[in-house]
């Protein structure tokens, strides 16, 4: 139990300034900032302005996926089908567009309501028949998975329409499309977690569920938007990774849950609810984009990068319930 | 004036009976213990009362309406707020947080889009609360979970009062606390008393229980087994209505002792 007469050092009270008015850990910003130059220094392609738009094009569709992430952990719970409800949603967008031969729009709404159903079944599940989380979304990730294959026979569907293929491959202003759309998601997402009654209940109930509903927030109601909104967010991604790559390819996202979680847990988001940021996500994301792009310039076998994400991730948790343990007296 | 009445409230958890048919009722402004022993049924009553329960059969009115269909939120805005024994407080938030969870008052941001909690408003309005309350905590701004057990205690009676409750249900509030801090926790209740604020006050120390209540209510077996005048009883009287027979005086030495 730390005692209540020290006087924390000044990194300690720089810390718990970031925390509580930027919604960030600061840690991770360093750790960002230092494998970027650690990546400069390395790579001569790295620091160019092509680079940097190609990370955040690389980080956009698992940029959208730890946003999801961030609502469903930061208020207790835990969405595994993430990135095969990803696929999913990329599949029946391709499926309305191409084998129903309907209008781009519909294509988009297709996308993005195939994951809010996935979604909405995920919370219905948790609220109602008390599956844990774990199990139901993990019971989704395969269900999802194969439905994506079924529909489109376990092939891509190609030919996608150009409204559909720019929002993938479009570049207003020299921008590319999902970064855009991405960054603005980001935006939204960040003032609704931190400064809306919707977000703080999020957080709250994270917390701790006894403390919201005896506070009269409708606790199973709550949850439910939350994996209804992880779900719309898992086809927002489906569906820019389907037109970026200009297929329905029902093999996407597989192991994104992984990335997309590994993100928010970096980013400052307890893994047990509670404490979570949109703007530290994002931090977190950039660091998964430039390590990638960093072992990808640096000529390392995707294996290894694979291996470097679940080492970050079990790293990063060990740190931050180190940081918890050190700090509270729960 | 009669504030809250229920009236043969029953409540089972699958096979297992808590509450027979229970009466109560409370008037405005008055303090009334409720003491019985572990299990006779205290905290479940209470969470019917605020609505975390719903009770299987029975009537609630509050303040002359029906709230038997009202939920948690509603029952609060009607002005039921309570104490829990494990306080409730969601610990990574801060001050602010925890005493307008549920609340929280809103603005426009840029004079646009509304729906923004006003988190200014939120703090100043802590402050003033937890200064009324004339207790110091390190700073508003910290997660309630690095404050000690006395000073959560604190956030928890503020986001109590801080809508102007009609009933505050108290739950074991002094169990866990200094000597001092017990005594303020009484200074309290008789100060909510004579702002005319009624109390529910459930708790083990019947020394506390017989220096502050009007009536003390014993529960018993899932019933309100004895409805007792608290100038007109005594530790006596008090333990051998919850123990109901036994050795009674050696109990009741040993309250007194304590």
């Amino acid at each position: 139990m730390a005692s209540e007469t020290t006087q924390p050092g000044f990194w300690a009270r720089v810390q718990r300034a970031s925390v509580e008015r930027l919604h960030i850990r600061l840690e991770s910003l360093v750790v960002l900032l230092a494998l970027s130059t650690a990546m400069a220094l390395l790579s001569p392609y790295f620091l160019s302005l092509s680079n940097f738009l190609n990370i955040l094009l690389a980080t956009s569709t698992i940029g959208v996926l730890a946003i999801a992430a961030t609502f469903v952990i930061g208020s207790g719970g835990l969405d595994l089908s993430l990135g095969s409800v990803m696929g999913l949603a990329g599949v029946a967008g391709a499926f309305v567009a191409v084998n129903l031969g309907w209008p781009s729009v519909l294509a988009v709404i297709a996308c993005i309501l195939a994951g809010a159903i996935a979604g909405y079944i995920n919370g219905q599940l948790v609220t109602r028949a008390f599956v844990p989380a774990f199990i139901v979304t993990l019971g989704m990730l395969g269900l999802a998975r194969g439905l994506a294959l079924v529909i489109s026979q376990g092939r891509a569907i190609y030919g996608l329409p150009l409204g559909i293929v720019y929002i993938g491959q479009g570049r207003p202003f020299g921008i590319p499309m999902p970064v855009i759309i991405f960054v603005l998601t980001a935006i939204v997402a960040h003032a609704v977690l931190a400064y809306t009654r919707f977000g703080r209940h999020t957080l709250a109930l994270g917390d701790s569920e006894g403390a919201a509903r005896a506070a009269g927030i409708r606790v199973e109601h709550h949850r439910r938007i939350i994996y209804t909104l992880s779900g719309a967010l898992a086809g927002l991604a489906g569906l820019l990774f389907t037109a970026r790559v200009n297929a329905g390819d029902p093999t996407a996202g597989i192991n994104y849950e992984l990335t997309a979680i590994t993100a928010a847990i970096i980013g400052g988001t307890n893994l047990f609810g509670g404490r979570a940021s949109i703007l530290g996500t994002m931090i977190g994301a950039l660091i998964m984009g430039v390590l990638q792009n960093g072992l990808t310039l640096l000529a390392v076998q995707s294996y290894y990068q694979q291996m470097a994400i679940g080492a970050v991730l079990i790293l990063a948790v060990f740190i931050d319930q180190y940081q918890v343990r050190k700090e509270s007296r729960v | 004036m009669t504030l809250l009445s229920l009236r043969g409230i029953r409540k089972s958890f699958g096979a297992v009976d808590v509450l027979h048919g229970v009466d109560l009722s409370v008037a405005a402004g008055e303090v009334v213990g409720l003491v019985g022993d572990n299990g006779a049924g205290k905290s479940t009553l209470m969470k019917t009362i605020t609505g975390i329960y719903r009770a299987d059969s029975g009537s609630i009115e509050f303040d002359g309406k029906d709230i038997l269909a009202l939920d948690p939120g509603q029952r609060r805005q009607l002005g039921i707020e309570m104490i829990y024994q494990d306080l409730s407080l969601a610990k990574q938030q801060d001050v602010a947080s925890n005493i307008f969870l549920g609340r929280e008052p809103t603005k426009r941001l840029f004079g646009l889009f509304p729906g923004f909690v006003d988190k200014g408003e939120m703090d100043r309005q802590a402050a003033k609360m937890i200064e009324r309350l004339g207790a110091h905590l390190p700073s508003i701004n910290r997660s309630v979970g690095s404050f000690s057990g006395g000073q959560q205690q604190t956030v928890a009676i503020a986001r109590a009062l801080t809508f102007n409750p009609k009933l505050v249900i108290m739950d074991e509030p002094t169990a866990a606390l200094a000597v001092r801090e017990v005594q303020s926790v009484l200074d309290l209740i008789r100060r909510l008393k004579s702002e005319g604020i009624a109390v529910i006050l459930i708790s083990h120390r019947l020394n506390d229980v017989l220096s502050v209540t009007d009536r003390i209510v014993v529960l018993r077996h899932g019933r309100a087994d004895a409805d007792l005048v608290t100038a007109r009883t005594n530790m006596n009287e008090v333990v051998s209505r919850i123990v109901g027979g036994g050795d009674i005086a050696a109990a009741a030495a040993h309250e007194q002792r304590g």
